[in-house]
């Protein structure tokens, strides 16, 4: 157990890849955590998923042991975030449990806008934040322009900013003394009753379910018998340690400090995030604020490719979410697809990270339907029903619309940063997305512009289309600003007369007809000839609003079969059947499973 | 039970762009080692599969006339000691029609050999260049009169869909072929197969082949010329005049066994399917360390051996006997082919069927590998 002086917990926020896990690499190293050896790039993104894509998706906790200049040594706990927008609430957890933050700023793009939605969150959190300029080694970078940037945008005093290339290892020492010197110490009382804050959790394949705590009062030990105050559930509390990374056990965890905890609880659900831990004798009485919770924004089916593999999936899904709690999920069934589940997710990022996920991982072929935001309609009443109110997760269960009254969606207030020279294309981009501009303001050669726009224009690919019109420069966060009136309506797919219940969607009908046009385009070039022509039509009611037709296929047949080598033909008998296992059946019409998310990019408008 | 042989001899002397058969060319042919080898193999075979009197037997390569019709005529009449000859035996030789190997007709005639394929490929010189022939129209023309004199049926084969031909161009050449009187005629509609120059040329835009449309269409048309003038489609690329069709190559799409001897050679013999190292050079160590060119000999299963016989059997105009196959391979129909889609593709006119025959209807057989994927069931095709 450390005293409270020389504890520091902070966490490192930024935007996405501004260099958060590649500076707390060069922290782990230069207090001794990892060896050269036992280092690699990014060491705390431990999933494959995040080391391939470069990018940290779940927050990682590191206890540091670092011997200052003053000569003291310090417990330093780490906290690495992701910076993407749909984990932000990540951060939100770890700052929870921290008293300052890192906020790195990449010098050569300035302030973007998750430095200010993570700045905004660890300033509520009454944190003292020692701002970070990395990267100076590179030669676009201009750390002084930065600086102005962080005093002008942000409002924080950047005079003793660090600047440090994490990469090459350049100002880490002075990073590690601005934290021992700025930020606060926790405070705590050791002979108070228990109080621990949940910050996180997971299921470990050896160790079964790990928690994560920060310890605000007393002392957490092994063989102590705790208790969830929210959850109500009691456990014996088998073992107690802190990450070096590497998993290493302790005595105890005491006051100020941050650790982890397992105690044979069996599932995830009831180490819920949030929850304080007391001991079941002469515990604290009051429990501490808890977090938020998250709502799922973006809906979508993840349906088995192989009807058989749909226990497979149901197992899989209910793994994943163990180390996953922002997911949910619930059974669904489609009349072309089979059974399956309707997943709700944090955003668009986090919806394809839990796809390949479970491709990945649990070795899934899996078709997603078109992503959808969440509805509330009012229904009027009928002979047999009164008049309700229904919240829409799924086109597909779309009431009937004579029935209809009112829909409302979620919209959001978006921030775009851009440099000047992408502004027009980003304004026609949320116009076109049917957004609302409520401001826009200059800071040296870049705007930063406000929209209001429904969630469901921005759900698909508003990211990647902002992402590429702006050569990447843009960025991008949102808040929701809560359920606005529409005028909506279902779009049917049909294919080949069939309507396609996993393409229909929910669209305002200004732009329907656009979007239909779109749609069979896209379907015309993803759906394979067939021997028949296939109409592929949208359809808003029994209305037609656009249409295409696929031509036959007129030629394929092998015109030698040569001295009875049939081996060679079975060979393409068999390619073709397995190809045909990837798609999924319409009526007659095999549609390929990227078909269902592919059709739905709006390409270049 | 048919009982067919197939030599295959790897040898040409240029490789054409479009051909990915096995073939190669060498100089310096050993002919007395390949005589010696070729009847080890046949040896080999007679003493696995010594079924009673051979109906058919066919020479193919490569470029069998450029044998020594001495050759030809020792491997004949090895055939013949060791199986006997059916009265009515067919004997094809895969013939080039340029004047050297005329010359050689009248010798392979002698030698027993009844009936040669011709491979005149197109009646254009350009045509031919582009194929990379080394005969000229007026070259070929002659040794088919000569053929003609020789043996008792003559094949010849054609080219099209070829980069930029039109209906007319083809509908013309055609009806020339058809004058020259042959029972049977062999069209094919060019493909770009993998691991050929026509293929590296396509990549390269060098050419670009004839879109499937357009190749589609010539296809419907080389179906009603043919039929017009008695030849119809017996299978998917070969015409004949009724009773006139390859016997040996119906054995082939009736799913009979055959015997593959020769540097790459396929056979099916008792529920075993054979394949030849396809080198030249390996096979005929093959035969010396083992005395035989076999490089794998597997069972099939019945599910495998009902696939290729649909495969094979569906090329046919005549079709399949599904009860028939159904017996022979003690599967059920349902198992062997998907009875939904083959009554949806029979309900859109690409399959014919009549009592227990299925078949591929006109407007099917150019779209065949694509229907096959459909009627074949998938039972069939993942076990
Ligand atoms: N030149 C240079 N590149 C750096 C520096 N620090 C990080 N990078 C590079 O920037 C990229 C992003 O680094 P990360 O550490 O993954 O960034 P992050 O902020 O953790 O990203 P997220 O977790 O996805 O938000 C990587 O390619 C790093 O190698 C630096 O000081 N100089
Ligand atoms: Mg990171």
């Amino acid at each position: 157990m450390t005293d409270l002086s020389k504890i520091r917990n902070f966490s490192i926020i930024a935007h996405i890849d501004h260099g958060k896990s590649t500076l707390a690499d060069r922290l782990i190293q230069h207090c001794g955590g990892l060896t050269e050896r036992e280092m690699s790039e990014q060491v705390l993104d431990n999933m494959d998923i995040e080391k391939e894509r470069g990018i940290t998706i779940k927050a990682q906790t590191v206890r540091l042991a670092y011997t200052a200049r003053d000569g003291e040594t310090y417990e330093l706990n780490l906290m690495d975030t992701p910076g993407h927008v749909d984990f932000a609430y990540e951060v939100s957890r770890s700052l929870a449990a921290c008293e300052g933050a890192l906020l790195v700023v990449d010098a050569a793009q300035g302030v973007e806008a998750q430095t200010l939605a993570n700045v905004y969150q660890s300033i509520e959190h009454d944190h003292e934040i020692v701002p970070v300029i990395n990267k100076i080694d590179l030669p676009a970078a201009e750390p002084e322009q930065v600086r102005m940037e962080i005093e002008e945008i942000i409002g924080l005093d950047a005079s003793e900013a660090v600047l440090t290339s994490a990469k090459s290892g350049i100002g880490i020492e002075e990073v590690l003394e601005a934290v021992v010197a700025k930020i606060p110490p926790p405070k705590g009382d050791r002979d108070a009753p228990l109080k621990a804050m949940l910050v996180d959790s997971w299921y470990d394949p050896y160790l079964g379910v790990v928690i994560l705590v920060r310890v605000i009062d007393g002392v957490l030990r092994k063989g102590l018998s705790v208790k969830f105050m929210q959850g109500g559930t009691q456990h014996l509390v088998d073992r107690v340690g802190c990450f070096t990374p590497k998993r290493t056990d302790l005595a105890d965890i005491g006051p100020g400090e941050i650790g982890f905890i397992t105690a044979q609880i069996k599932e995830v659900e009831q180490a819920r995030v949030g929850d304080t831990i007391t001991t079941v004798k002469n515990g604290a009485t009051q429990a501490l604020a808890g977090y938020k919770e998250v709502q799922p924004v973006v809906f979508c089916g993840l349906f088995p490719t192989d009807a058989a593999d749909f226990e497979k999936l149901r197992e899989s899904i209910g793994k994943l979410r163990l180390n996953d709690a922002s997911f949910s999920f619930e059974m669904e069934s489609s009349a072309a697809l089979g059974f399956g589940f309707r997943c709700g997710f944090l955003g668009l990022l986090h919806l394809e990270i839990i796809q390949e996920r479970l491709s990945r991982e649990y070795d899934l072929d899996l078709i997603t339907t078109a992503p959808s935001v969440v509805y509330r309609i009012s229904l009027g009443h009928t002979k047999n029903e009164d008049a309700k109110v229904i919240e829409l997760h799924n086109p597909a269960d779309y009431p009937d619309p004579s029935r209809i009254v009112e829909i409302e969606e979620p919209w959001i207030k978006a921030t775009i940063y851009t440099p000047d020279e992408y502004l027009g294309s980003i304004l026609k981009l949320c116009q076109d997305r049917r957004g609302i501009q409520t401001d826009l303001t200059y800071v040296g050669g870049r705007a930063q512009v406000t929209y209001e726009l429904p969630l469901n224009e921005v759900v698909f690919d508003f990211y990647d289309r902002l992402k590429s019109i702006s050569r990447g420069y843009a960025s991008f966060d949102y808040e929701q600003i809560g359920l606005r009136p529409g005028d909506l309506v279902k779009m049917n797919i049909m294919v080949n007369n069939e309507p396609v219940d996993a393409l229909s969607l929910i669209v305002h009908r200004n732009v329907a007809e656009d979007r239909g046009r779109g749609m069979c385009e896209r379907l015309k070039d993803l759906i394979p000839r067939h021997l028949f022509k296939i109409p592929i039509q949208a359809a808003i009611g029994g209305k037609i609003i656009a249409r295409e037709t696929i031509a036959a296929l007129r030629k394929d047949v092998t015109a030698k079969c040569y001295g009875g080598d049939i081996t060679r033909k079975k060979k393409l008998l068999e390619k073709q059947k397995k190809g045909k296992a990837r798609m999924r059946e319409y009526g007659n019409v095999s549609i390929p499973q990227e078909a269902f998310i592919a059709a739905l990019r709006m390409g270049e408008e | 039970m048919a009982r067919a042989l197939y030599i295959h001899w790897p040898f040409c002397l240029k490789k054409c762009p479009y051909c990915d058969f096995n073939s190669h060319v060498r100089d310096g042919i050993d002919h007395g080692l390949w005589e010696r080898s070729l009847l080890a193999d046949m040896q080999h075979e007679h003493a696995l599969a010594d079924s009673g009197p051979l109906t058919s037997i066919f020479f193919g390569g490569g470029t069998p006339s450029l044998m020594p019709p001495a050759l030809v005529g020792s491997l004949l009449k090895e055939a013949e000691r060791l199986w006997g000859f059916d009265a009515a035996i067919e004997i094809t030789l895969e013939a080039n029609p340029s004047s050297v190997e005329a010359g050689k007709f009248a010798a392979l005639s002698a030698a027993g050999v009844n009936r040669v394929s011709l491979g005149l490929q197109s009646l254009d010189d350009e045509a031919l260049g582009f194929l990379g022939r080394l005969h000229s129209v007026d070259e070929s023309l002659a040794a088919l009169d000569v053929a003609q004199s020789c043996f008792q049926r003559v094949s010849c084969d054609l080219i099209y869909a070829r980069p930029g031909q039109s209906a007319d161009q083809w509908e013309a050449e055609l009806e020339r072929a058809i004058g020259f009187g042959t029972s049977h005629l062999s069209l094919y509609q060019l493909t770009i197969e993998p691991g050929t120059r026509f293929a590296t040329d396509v990549r390269r835009g060098v050419f670009e082949p004839l879109a499937d449309d357009p190749a589609a269409d010539l296809f419907a048309l080389t179906q009603d010329i043919t039929a017009a003038a008695g030849l119809p489609a017996c299978e998917v690329s070969n015409h004949a005049a009724p009773g006139e069709e390859s016997r040996h190559n119906l054995t082939y799409w009736r799913y009979e066994d055959y015997i593959g001897i020769g540097p790459g050679a396929h056979g099916r013999r008792g529920g075993f399917a054979t394949q030849r190292h396809k080198k030249p050079e390996n096979w005929l160590h093959a035969i010396a360390e083992q005395g035989n060119g076999l490089s794998e000999e597997r069972p099939l299963n019945a599910s495998e051996a009902a696939s290729e016989a649909l495969m094979m059997g569906l090329r046919l105009r005549e079709g399949v006997d599904l009860d028939a196959l159904s017996r022979r391979f003690g599967l059920s129909v349902d198992t062997m082919i998907d009875r939904e889609r083959t009554e949806f593709y029979r309900s859109l006119g690409f399959l014919w069927s009549a009592d227990e025959r299925l078949g591929v209807a006109r407007q099917g057989m150019g779209v065949l590998d694509a229907l096959l994927g459909e009627v074949v069931s998938g039972e069939l095709v993942a076990s």
